[in-house]
């Protein structure tokens, strides 16, 4: 029977490599039914736009925590723009100051999630505002 | 759907992504796409690596696409992961070893969950092929928990079969006698400059040699030690990409190829006699609350199984 799953890829872009609050939210997304590919940290955003086409999600998520976010967020989401993936979702987690949020939100950025943010929160917000792309 | 099946023949990533999720997501027109590309399947050798988890299926993997992306081979990678049967979710972390292929275009990687249905898995991977076959890729990598009837099927879409083994893990021999013996066509034994490696090594050759081939192929023991010592660890897969390249000219020169192309359709075969004929029924009958109903009725011992799928394949298949 049809079947649609929420496919979501979680990354660490740029050198960071406090991983934990990505790794807390994949264990988190796999419970909450989603179907996660973690691909772990340094990458680029390269990198990050090939391994979200090849594998067809819905929602890319990033995370960072170096204070680059301001280059690497709007440069995933505008090349998935470039290469007609536009219709995937971005989010961003990581420590963002608030004065650069709006910035990010222009750039394409759907949703920021700070410090203090619950994985409920998260979730919810996901099944909310992403629907598995017919 | 056509539409995706020639975009995808024609090269485009997104088209092929989007026909494996399809797959996947059991979407029924997808059936129409593979329609149209199936007549040109069959091109691709298709590489399965099975192995307990933990065994390096995933490193050796990325090493393998190094190597034969050195030999001028385009490749693809299907990733089977599983999904949790208490959430339904699933976390996929096998595309984690194989970053550094990630801005090559000869190089599709997709990770797959396992999901749920019964005999889903092994219809998602043998027509996630279909789609890198006539994407164009050279070689399909394969890449599977080998655990469980689920697995089996997998690896029966493979020409070529790696068994994956690692030392000390005491259990690796008793599984294969559980069946994968049958279906390796080389032994990889993985941390081999761990304790123990000549003792699964002997292991493996006692079995061996107490087994028989008709086909003339003895599958060969290789042995890759640490990731961790590149030059080495790339050297031995170098030697174990000769091994499966040595394979496939044997099923080719024996005229064995078309032994494994018949594996696969009478896989294929069944798995869509499964999807067309055996799901629908459970799909009605749990739609309908009957199946809850058997339930009870089993529990309350009033009837036995196989009387009540007596009855509901005299009302299926009015003979």
């Amino acid at each position: 029977m049809a079947d649609r799953k929420i496919r979501i890829l979680l990354a660490k872009p740029g050198l960071d490599g406090h991983d934990r609050g990505a790794r807390v939210l994949a264990r988190t997304f796999r419970d909450a039914g989603f179907e996660v590919i973690y691909t772990g940290c340094h990458q680029t955003p390269e990198q990050i736009v090939g391994a979200a086409i090849q594998e067809d999600v819905d929602m890319v998520g990033l995370s960072c925590l170096s204070g680059a976010h301001r280059y690497l967020f709007p440069e995933v989401a505008r090349q998935l723009q470039a290469q007609g993936a536009g219709d995937i979702t971005v989010v961003g987690g990581g420590i963002i100051p608030e004065q650069d949020m709006q910035d990010l939100y222009d750039a394409g950025i759907k949703a920021l999630f700070t410090p203090g943010a619950t994985l409920d929160s998260i979730v919810d917000w996901i099944n909310e505002n992403v629907k598995p792309r017919a | 759907m056509e539409e995706l099946g020639r975009k995808a023949m024609a090269g485009d990533i997104r088209a092929a992504s989007r026909l494996i999720r399809n797959i996947e997501d059991d979407i029924p027109e997808t059936n129409r796409a593979i329609r149209h590309i199936f007549p040109h399947t069959g091109r691709a050798h298709v590489v399965g690596i099975t192995g307990s988890p933990g065994a390096g299926k995933s490193t050796i993997t990325d090493q393998l696409i190094y190597t034969m992306r050195q030999r001028e081979k385009t490749v693809g990678v299907l990733a089977v992961d599983p999904t949790s049967p208490f959430t339904g979710g699933a976390l996929l972390g096998d595309r984690i070893r194989m970053l550094r292929h990630a801005e090559d275009q000869g190089v599709f990687v997709r990770s797959l969950a396992t999901r749920g249905s019964m005999g889903g898995l092994s219809k998602a991977v043998g027509d996630g092929i279909h789609v890198l076959d006539v994407m164009g890729k050279d070689i399909i990598l394969v890449e599977t928990v080998g655990v469980g009837q689920q697995e089996v099927d997998i690896i029966n879409h493979a020409h070529t079969v790696l068994v994956v083994l690692v030392p000390g893990m005491g259990d690796e021999i008793q599984a294969i006698k559980a069946g994968l013996m049958e279906i390796a066509d080389i032994f990889v034994i993985n941390k081999a400059d761990r304790d123990g490696a000549r003792k699964l090594y002997k292991e493996t050759l006692n079995m061996l040699d107490s087994g028989h081939f008709p086909s003339g192929w003895r599958p060969p023991i290789m042995m890759l030690e640490s990731c961790l010592e590149p030059h080495s660890f790339a050297a031995a897969v170098e030697q174990l990409c000769d091994k499966i390249e040595e394979h496939h000219r044997h099923l080719v020169e024996n005229n064995q190829l078309q032994e494994r192309a018949t594996r696969k359709v009478i896989t294929e075969i069944n798995d869509a006699l499964r999807s067309a004929i055996l799901e629908p029924v459970l799909n009605e009958l749990a739609a309908t609350g009957e199946f809850d109903i058997m339930v009870k009725q089993l529990m309350a011992k009033e009837t036995d199984p196989y009387s009540l799928a007596e009855e509901i394949a005299k009302r299926y298949m009015n003979k």
